[in-house]
């Protein structure tokens, strides 16, 4: 048994007021320990509260009512040496890998500043050292990435630098938000490939907000499948998508497109709109 | 799953019908103070009626700038065309789309071909009710207003809209039933063929589902064919009848879907099959494809795969191989000795079919 290390309790977070509000978090709760490491998916269609959930735990979003949690400190009333803490142990990667950089520096400032800011190297010689490093595990060669303009890479390259800077700092915590559904199919391997690197040699947990189940399930791990900002189904990612227990999720895996043409939907199955109406969502 | 005598009737019957659009070693090529950018290079793909043909590939392949193409709609002040798109019209003339002027082109858009674009749903107008943006179009190609509004209420349900969807605003629908909205455009002039670029893309999943079965409800009920642009594999597994997958610019890999993705013949396309995490299989390592997209200003010598793919030759470094029809039967593939189908094509030296004669080259 040890510590938690984020948590979410009981988090409700509510948009705007009166009769126009939007409950985008309602009730959801969640835990990464210390240790074992974990893999968590947040799956869920669009508006079910994924991402709201997601920049809470980077304290970003402030609840309504309920506790996030960093070492059993409220997140949103961290000490400024606190938050320093918070922010090397608690890494963020974005769904665009394009939006995040500043066009006008070259890649070299990421880590520079990274580097910098948090002290992690003495010297010159160790700074170079540490970003080969970062990189090496990534699979970047550092002349393919330092010294080039952020539009000098490909969105793939772009989200593996976020992820060796987020090396650089051995977090504890990474959250991604949708991370990979803006690449190339080819490239969304390899980059769950990392996170699940990074959970079993070093200890890094990885909270991944995905649509996508089938990422979901390739990540393995745990899974929280949520609809209209309600928390509908949790637990091993095999036992859920094996035998799910919401309607919701049994829509989302139906929906699921399969990569084998003889495995095709039937055109006309059922009454259009019967799924949907088992799992209290609009047919459209 | 459909059964397979509909499918087979289906596909018989298409074998029969003359092509609808013979698109013949088409390049697109913009002109830049970097170079040249040859976006689309040598591209050959025929679609016959009622057909749904899918292309796949990733970002930067130029599957976008070919179906741009198609329909002038890219009129860069740099850009080269060359090659031929021979089209049949509803009066059974082939013309050739590279040669027509823009009136004509305008005329058979929407009403003989029609476009939907990727993100379209987000480009509604605002502040016009729906049944009005479906009516515009119709009103433009010649349909009398009152006659085009007659019709409306039957092309909203064709696309499984309720005829009161037409006096909605954008703003009230839903993402999927926006995009519902623009492919009941599409076929307001019932058009011979659609094409449609990443019509599902931005949509939930389970929403993508719906329309995916509409578009080919759609297929079956008005005979109309599809020309499908998708980065999703799974998606053109679930619709289309033929996919063509392209690489830097061009067309590596023809064939009927089925045959496609359960033997593929070129290492990239072998190499997407490898990278989709399919839930419905165990559990293994995907390795994903090594390397990355080259540029379109300098694709590589040869082969444009040759310095990603993992059965590279060294014929690949220099010789481009060419898109040929492969030999059906027992033969040697990148997945081991496999029955290949009749109508694949490929480009790639595995096959001696894709290399050009040693007489030709020196």
């Amino acid at each position: 048994m040890s510590g938690s290390i984020m948590q979410l309790d009981n988090v409700t977070t509510i948009f705007g007021a009166g009769s126009g509000a939007t409950v985008a978090n309602d009730r959801v709760s969640l835990e990464i320990a210390e240790s074992p490491p974990r893999l968590l998916s947040i799956v869920g269609e669009s508006g079910s509260g994924k991402t709201t959930a997601a920049r809470t735990l980077l304290g970003l979003q402030p609840p309504t009512s309920g506790r996030a949690l960093w070492r059993g400190k409220d997140i949103y009333r961290l000490s400024r040496r606190e938050m320093v803490q918070f922010r090397h142990e608690v890494q963020a990667v974005f769904q665009d890998p394009y939006g995040i950089y500043n066009p006008f520096y070259k890649i070299n400032r990421v880590f520079d500043m990274t580097i910098r800011k948090f002290g992690l190297a003495a010297s010159r010689k160790e700074r170079e050292e540490r970003i080969r490093e970062a990189l090496e595990v990534v699979s970047l060669r550092p002349h393919d990435v330092l010294g080039r303009y952020p539009h000098q890479l490909s969105g793939g390259e772009r989200q593996r630098v976020m992820l060796a800077r987020a090396y650089l700092l051995k977090p504890k915590v990474i959250v991604a938000d949708e991370a990979i559904s803006m690449l190339d199919v080819a490239v969304r391997a390899v980059i769950m490939n990392i996170l699940i690197d990074f959970k079993d040699e070093l200890g890094i947990s990885t909270v991944f907000i995905t649509h996508d189940l089938s990422a979901a399930y390739y990540l393995g791990g745990d899974i929280m499948v949520m609809r209209r900002g309600q928390v509908v189904e949790t637990g091993d990612v095999d036992t859920v998508l094996k035998a799910p227990s919401h309607p919701y999720t049994q829509l989302l895996l139906e929906s699921i497109p399969s990569p084998d043409p003889d495995d095709r939907w039937e055109i006309g199955a059922g009454e259009l709109g019967t799924l949907e109406r088992q799992a209290g969502v609009a047919a459209q | 799953m459909m059964p397979a005598t509909t499918a087979e009737t289906q596909r018989a019957h298409r074998q029969g019908d003359a092509p609808l659009l013979e698109i013949e070693n088409l390049a697109i090529h913009f002109r830049s103070p970097k170079g040249v950018a040859r976006v689309v290079d040598g591209t050959t793909l025929t679609i016959h009626r009622n057909e749904i043909v899918g292309v796949a590939g990733e970002s930067g392949s130029g599957k976008t700038t070919l179906v741009e193409a198609l329909l002038q709609i890219v009129r860069f002040p740099n850009r080269e065309t060359r090659g031929r798109v021979m089209f049949t019209t509803r009066a059974g003339q082939k013309v050739d789309l590279m040669q027509l002027g823009p009136r004509q082109m305008r005329r058979l858009r929407l009403d003989e071909i029609a476009y939907v674009p990727q993100g379209s749903m987000n480009s509604l107008n605002p502040v016009v009710r729906v049944g009005t943006q479906i009516v515009d179009g119709m009103v433009d190609h010649g349909v009398g207003e009152r006659e085009a509004r007659r019709r409306v209420p039957g092309i909203l349900e064709r696309v499984g809209l309720e005829p009161r969807v037409a006096k909605l605003y954008p703003h009230e629908l839903s993402g999927g039933m926006k995009q519902r909205v623009i492919i009941a455009i599409a076929i307001s002039m019932n058009p011979a063929l659609i094409i449609a670029d990443e019509p599902t893309t931005a949509l939930d999943v389970n929403v993508q589902r719906r329309i995916l079965e509409t578009l080919s409800r759609l297929r079956d009920e008005l005979g109309v064919a599809i020309l499908m642009v998708s980065h999703d594999l799974p998606v053109h597994a679930q619709l289309v009848d033929r996919v063509a997958v392209m690489y830097a610019g061009q067309i590596v890999e023809t064939g009927d879907v089925r045959s496609v993705v359960k033997t593929p013949l070129h290492p990239y396309a072998k190499g997407l099959m490898q990278a989709i995490p399919s839930i419905t299989k165990p559990r293994e390592r995907l390795e994903g494809i090594r390397g990355t997209t080259p540029s379109p200003f300098a694709w590589p010598d040869g082969c444009r795969f040759h310095n990603r793919c993992p059965y590279a030759m060294e014929v690949c470094a220099n010789v481009p191989p060419f898109i040929a029809g492969v030999r059906a039967g027992q033969r040697e593939t990148v997945d081991g000795v496999m029955d290949v189908q009749p109508g694949r094509e490929v480009a790639c030296h595995l096959y001696p079919e894709s290399t050009p004669d040693a007489e030709a080259t020196s």
